[in-house]
This record gives C-alpha cells, structure tokens and sequence, in this order.
C-alpha cells in the first residue's frame, strides 16, 4: 500500500473471560480514507475499536498512529493521539447544553468562563467548515438524534481528532439523517481526516467507504476495496457462507381480519398524545409492517394494542371479539386469552427476566397454563420438557435450559421470547424490531419462522425500524410519523418514497 | 407581634443551620452520583469528635478540625464501599449511621465518663455569637434596626459559612471545571469515562466535599450551638437534610430555601408549646415536633411535582462490556 497508514493494528489480542473477542487482529487504515469495518454482532468489531480507544487494553499486539508504535493507556491518550470516537450510544449528558457536552474533559482550565467563550467560537468554526450546523445552547435531550450525533462528531473534533471512529452511526438515523451523516463524513474526509465507520449495513459500507474489513468470530477474515467487491461477497465473508438478503415467501392469502384497530389515541409517560386516532387491520395469513423512525409511537401503539399501555380512546378487535379499551381496560394476560401474543421491542426491559433460567424464561406469562402446574405449584419437569423442545425447534444455542437467559447471545435471547410466542398457537403475534441486536443467521431463522407463522394462517403485526426488513417480511407497509399512520403503501414501493413519508414529507406536503 | 417574628426568624436560621450544611454536603455527593442516606452518620461523628477535641484542648477550632477530619473518614468509608467496590450505597449508608450511634456513644463513655456526653464547654472551646459592625448602634431604628441587629447579627461564625456555603456551591457547580464533571458524572459517567476522565477520582472528590460539610455541621451542633455533644444530638437532622436536598431537586440555593422552611417549622414548634391556638386550643406537644416530619412525608409525596434525582445516582460505574 502507498499511501500514509493513519492506523495500524498488528496481533491485536483480547480475551473476556473465556472468550476471545479479538484474535490475532491485523488492521490498516490509509490516512484520508473511510474504512469501513463489518461483521455481525459480536465479531468483535466494537471490541477492537474500544481497545483503539483506550477503553480497553489489548492482552497482546500492537497499535501504531502515523507510524509510530504507541500505548493507548486511557481515552485520554487516544484523544492526545487524535482519535475520536462516537459511540453508538451515545456518551452525552442529556440534560447538559450542547457547549457543556463538548467541552467537558477539555475545558482549558479550572474555570469555565474562559473555555466556553473560546468553544464557542471554535464550534462555529466546526460548523462552517464541515456542515455540522447544531444551536450551542440547546440541551441534548431536546434534539433529536441527529443532532445529538451531531453534538458527538463535534465532540471529537473539538478534542482535535484526526482519525474519527464511528460504532453503528445509523442505528437511530432517518434515511435522509444517514444521507446528511455520510455527507458530513466525505467533507470530513475530504479535509483529510480518516473515518473507520463500523456497521453491520452492507447498504452503508458500498455506499461510503473506500476500504472495507470484515470481521467474523473475532478474527479478521477480509479487507477488500469498497469498488472491486460486493454486497453478496461482503454478506457472505461475514457469515461464513451465503445468505439470502431476500425472505423467500409466497403471495399473502389474506383470510379474515383478526385484528382490527379502530381511532386508537394512547399517551406516552409524559402525558402528550403519542398514538393519534389510529386505524387499520391485520387479516389471517398477512405480515402488516409498521415502518417509522423510532419515536414516531410504533412502541406505544404495539403496547396499547398489547394491553401494557393505557387507551385513551379507541377500540381492538381481535379475532371478531370487540374491546373498548378506552372504557374497560384489558391488562395483557386478558390480551393472550383472547389469542394475541407479543414480542416486545426491547426484550431485555419487557420481554425476558435476564438474571432468570431459559425454561423459566419459556413460561413467562404463561406460568398460570395447567400443562404447567397445579394451582400455586409448578411442574417443573413438564416445563422443562417444554423448554427443551423450543430449544430444539428454534435451534436455541446453547442448547441448555437451565442456563441463565443472560448467558445466551441477543439472537438466541430473540428466539426464545419468540418460540414462547408463536408455540402458543396465537391468532395474532405482534412483534416489535425481532432482530434488533440479532446476527444475520439468527435475522435468516426469524425472518422464516414469521413468514411460516403467517403461512399458517395468522395475523402478523411487524414494527420495525429496519425498513430493509419491513419490506422483505411485510405484505402491506403502514408507515406511522407523529403518532398518525400516514400512508399504506406495498412493500415493493421506492426505498426513497417510503423515506420520505417516514420523514413526514406527505403531512408537510398536505398543510 | 414583629418582636415575635423576629425571634422566630432568627431561631429559625440557628436551627436551619446544620441542615443546610448537611443537605449541601449531600449535595456534593448526590450530584457525582453517589447516594448518602450516611448524612446523620457523619454529622454525628464530626458533632462527637469536635466536642471531644474542644474539651480536651480548649480550642474551638481544634474541634472543627477534628469533626472535619472524622467525617471526611467516614466519608471516604462510604466512598470505598460505593466507588472502589461497587457497594450498594444505601446499606452502606446505613452502616454508617450505626457506626456512629455505636461509636460516638461508646468511644464518649469510655472517654470522659459523663453518660456519652462530651465534658461542657466553654470560653475558646465554642464558637460564640459575633456581633457585626454597628449591631448595638441601630438595634433601636424601626424595622431595619431589628432585622439587622437581631435576624442578621450575633450569630456564631459557622451560621455565616454554611449561608456562604450556598452561593459557593452554586458557583462550584455551574461555574467551575470541577463542578461541570461532578454534574456530568452524576448523569452519565460513562460520558466522563469515555472524555478521558476518572470517574473514581471524581466521585471520590465528591464525598471529600460532602465530608468537609458534614463535619462543619457536626461541629456546628456540639460546639456552637449547644457546649458539648450530646448521645444522638443530630435527632435526625442528616435525614430531615436528605428530605430538603430532595424537596429542593438538588439545587444549591433552593436546598437554602428548603432548609430554612424545615428550620422554621421547627422554631415555630418550639414557640408554640404550651400556647393556645385560637379556634383549636393547646396543641399538644408531640404534635407541632410531629409537624416537620409530617411535612416532609407531605412534601415528598408530591407536593412539589416530580423530584428528579441524578440519572446515575445510585448505581456504581462499570465499564459496559459491549
């Protein structure tokens, strides 16, 4: 390679316990270039770029900057070297103002009056030169995430960065958010800064980079030039074999509607209006796709619909069974008996008890099932024999039901909330973001066993905010902004137009 | 009737005193993130200590060094259980506050055989009242002559440090370095990790600030409030302290304002016993002690909206493993 090397990993060695998260790392990255870095979650791509931060310290190798062999003590000596790095949670106080974020750990001195006025001015210098436009005074928890990632970059720059790490930068991005981030990104690169952008979007990496590493298990498998390989060779190098971006299904055979939702109104936690007079159906043997950015009430909507949230006004029909939930509330166990199952967005907060075993786990809300127990008592064996079939049925790993639901990797957590679900026979599985935090195998597994479930003649309600993943799962798109379902569209529509009306454009447009 | 008031006011500043010093140095702590139900505790222990070093040297402030110092120890107790190793901070407060009951009661029996009182004080081994400029000249002036004199003046000096405390801490906070990392560290210490900062040296620097004010509040009670420590002097004051930190969400200067109505409640108990209420008639007794207690559990309970404590107070900082 001719060019300068910005960074250079040589044998870099990690180990957790018993497991090797990094192993025998080689990595380069050319000065002025944005390398992008793939694998599926839990190859150990974070890992490596948290050792380059000095957040961890490497059990062996080496890492040279600009050439020069270095040790990264603490994220302090990576900001000395000039690296900088945005992580995909966000390290913001939220209740600080933009100026106190960026300045915090690099206030040039005791007090602050003296380093505000001067970040002040070097903000503005930021923001001029690369595009990086966000109110100084406005406190992070009232922007939206684009600017707080924003607020992340300008951190990093502020600090002197040359060399920019950026951890899943997208996650939480609108399309048109991304878009405006990858600008940010080649002016940035353009200005001669390096990029490592890492990311498990196959899409981004083609779209952006120049260079491209893909990480598998922990050991890294391939650098390619971004120009000379593909999405299909990329996809497979991470997994080990080929995947099928595409769901292979048939044409839906909508039955009759099992699910009807009519003016549905349901408040967030700070009492303001999330989901606004919404209305749709969900018939047997359809997959219904709920696109939106986050935020949009999708969680609140799923959760109304599956009794966890309070109904300000509106009705649920399921399966030809009317509930006005606005004037009899329904808790979720009266939900399940009425032949709705849920798959929670989040299932470390509502869909598992991770400190619980996974046979344990396997019952969650279905405990008081007579194939369970009798009366207060459980039947532990039976359950465990239940368990033990799910494990098999969905290739749960490892396949040991005792074992704490903590241990399991997120696409083995998935499945087992997933298995609890759909073994349960439902007339309607609501599912909210199944392979958030899921590898690419497990994504495969899940993705066929809704398609099955709706081939047998079920009602699917999908929310995700992946739309590669509404469109390859959905029969129907709805898309929600602002409470409100804002249009139905086929899953076949143009990416650029389902964006646009996941950005609001069409209620903008209206007014 | 307005000699009344000012008596009341100005009892009410003496007995507001050791609690702002203590819901400030709860403050300090609180705000890094670390809670401190341990307040009492270390009042406690500073109150025992500053009475045993005065007595035995005679020296007023050779007591508030020694309270100082030993709730700065207690503090850093509570550091090493909650900071270095991780400790659920609540059990370690109340560890705190048993220790002292224990110790202070032992170590005084033992000490000067006076039933776990410090022997009394008096002359340099208090803090006695200090007369501002002119007190004697304008006590006659209408108004401004008894708010001055009375409510203003002829208070001892740790009455005017912890008043000072109030706008100090509000100035340490939003104005200097240290104070932007204390906050930050309270909210998200991950972001304070990851800008290259110690989470541990901060929030240990936090609880030195908390023992630093927990022992001028000790020290407060035994030596210039009252001559000498008493068994379980502070009755409850770090907790009626921890109360008025909550009531007032944390910021320094309505933790002043809390701290003074909490002081006043209990000045106008005291003037109320024994007097007839029109309309009610002789309260008893019990109840006015009662009415503090029964306010904070009121005040608490939702009177003043939702108090939102640091986001990561409470919970010790481990690096996330990702």
């Amino acid at each position: 390679m001719t060019a300068p090397l910005a960074i250079e990993l040589v044998g870099i060695d990690k180990r957790f316990g018993s497991v090797r998260a990094n192993k025998d790392i080689d990595l380069k990255v050319a000065k002025g270039s944005i390398h992008g870095i793939v694998g599926e979650n839990g190859a150990g791509k974070s890992t490596l770029m948290s050792i380059l931060y000095g957040f961890y310290h490497a059990d062996a190798g080496e890492i040279r900057v600009d050439g020069r062999p270095v040790t990264i003590a603490d994220s302090q000596a990576a900001i000395a070297l000039g690296i900088g790095m945005v992580h995909q949670h966000f390290m913001l106080v939220e209740n600080f103002t933009v100026l106190e974020n960026v300045i915090l750990g690099a206030e040039g001195g005791p007090l602050l009056a003296g380093g505000v006025a001067r970040a002040r001015a070097t903000l503005k210098r930021l923001a001029e030169d690369y595009d990086l436009k966000v109110d100084p005074d406005a406190v992070i928890e009232d922007l939206p995430v684009g600017l707080q990632q924003r607020v992340e970059i300008l951190k990093a720059l502020f600090r002197g960065a040359d060399i920019l790490i950026l951890d899943e930068p997208t996650g939480v991005l609108t399309p048109a958010e991304a878009d405006h981030l990858f600008r940010i990104l080649k002016v940035l690169r353009d200005e001669g800064k390096t990029v490592l952008l890492i990311t498990h979007k196959l899409r981004e990496i083609m779209a952006i980079t120049d260079e491209v590493s893909v990480m598998r298990r922990g050991e890294m498998v391939a650098t390619r030039q971004t120009a000379k390989t593909s999405m299909g060779e990329l996809a497979e190098l991470m997994v080990g074999r080929r995947v099928l971006l595409e769901v292979e299904k048939q044409p839906a055979s909508p039955g009759r509607p099992v699910l009807q939702v009519e003016n549905l109104t349901a408040r967030d936690g700070r009492g303001v209006d999330v989901v606004r007079d919404v209305s749709f159906e969900v018939r047997a043997g359809e997959i219904v796709g709920i696109a939106g950015v986050s935020g949009n009430g999708q969680s609140e909507l799923l959760e109304a619909i599956a009794g966890i949230r309070p109904v300000r006004s509106g009705a649920v029909t399921i399966d030809g069974t009317r509930l006005d939930l606005a004037r009899n509330p329904v808790d979720a166990a009266a939900m399940r008996r009425h032949g709705l199952a849920h798959v929670p967005e989040d299932r470390h907060r509502m869909g598992l008890v991770t400190s619980f075993s996974e046979y344990e786990n396997a019952i969650l809300g279905y405990h008081r099932d007579p194939a369970y127990g009798r009366g207060p008592m459980l039947d532990i064996g039976a359950i465990r024999e239940a368990a033990r079939a799910e494990i098999e049925k969905y290739d749960i790993r490892p396949p040991d039901c005792l074992l704490r639901t903590a241990g399991f990797s997120g696409g083995n957590q998935q499945k087992i909330v997933l298995a609890r679900e759909i073994e349960r026979d439902p007339v309607i599985l609501l599912v909210g973001q199944p392979t958030r935090g899921v590898d690419i195998g497990a994504i495969e597994f899940i993705h066929k066993r809704l398609v099955a479930l709706r081939d047998a003649g079920k009602g699917v309600l999908l929310v995700s905010v992946e739309l590669d993943e509404i469109r390859a799962l959905a029969d129907r798109v709805l898309v929600m902004f602002d409470g409100r379902v804002v249009g139905e569209r086929a899953p076949e529509t143009d990416e650029s137009e389902l964006g646009l009306l996941m950005a609001g454009a069409a209620q903008e447009a209206a007014e | 009737m307005f000699d009344t008031l000012i008596l009341i006011l100005d009892s009410t500043v003496r007995l507001a005193t050791p609690l702002l010093l203590a819901a400030l140095a709860g403050l300090y702590s609180e705000r890094s993130g670390v809670f401190d139900i341990g307040l009492e505790g270390k009042m406690l222990g500073a109150a025992f200590a500053a009475g045993a070093a005065a007595a035995v040297t005679g020296s007023a402030w050779a007591g508030l060094a020694a309270g100082i110092l030993v709730a700065i120890a207690l503090a850093l107790v509570h550091g090493f259980a909650c900071i270095t190793h991780r400790g659920n901070q609540i059990v370690s407060g109340v560890a705190i506050n048993f220790l002292a009951i224990g110790l202070t009661a032992l170590l005084g029996q033992d000490w000067f055989r006076q039933g776990g009182r410090t022997p009394p004080l008096s002359g340099d081994g208090r803090f006695t009242n200090i007369q501002l400029p002119f007190a004697e000249a304008l006590r006659d002036v209408p108004v401004i002559g008894g708010l001055y004199s009375e409510l203003l003046s002829g208070h001892n000096l740790l009455v005017y440090v912890a008043f000072l405390a109030v706008p100090v801490t509000w100035w340490v906070l939003f104005r200097t370095r240290f104070g932007l990392r204390l906050r930050a560290v309270g909210e998200n210490p991950a972001a304070v990790d990851t800008a290259g900062i110690s989470v541990t040296w901060l929030r240990y620097r936090a609880v030195i600030c908390t023992g630093i004010l927990c022992g001028v509040a000790g020290t407060y009670l035994s030596v210039a409030q009252s001559a000498g420590f008493i068994k379980d002097m502070t009755a409850g004051k770090g907790f009626i302290a921890l109360a008025a930190l909550i009531f007032a969400k944390w910021k320094p200067v309505p933790v002043m304002f809390a701290c003074l109505l909490f002081g006043f409640l209990d000045a106008a108990a005291i003037r109320l016993q024994g007097q007839e209420i029109p309309g009610i008639g002789e309260v008893p007794v019990q109840a006015i002690q009662a009415l503090p207690y029964i306010l904070t559990v009121v005040l608490l309970a939702g009177f003043i909206g939702r108090a939102v404590p640091p986001k990561a107070g409470g919970v010790a900082y481990v690096k996330e493993r990702t």
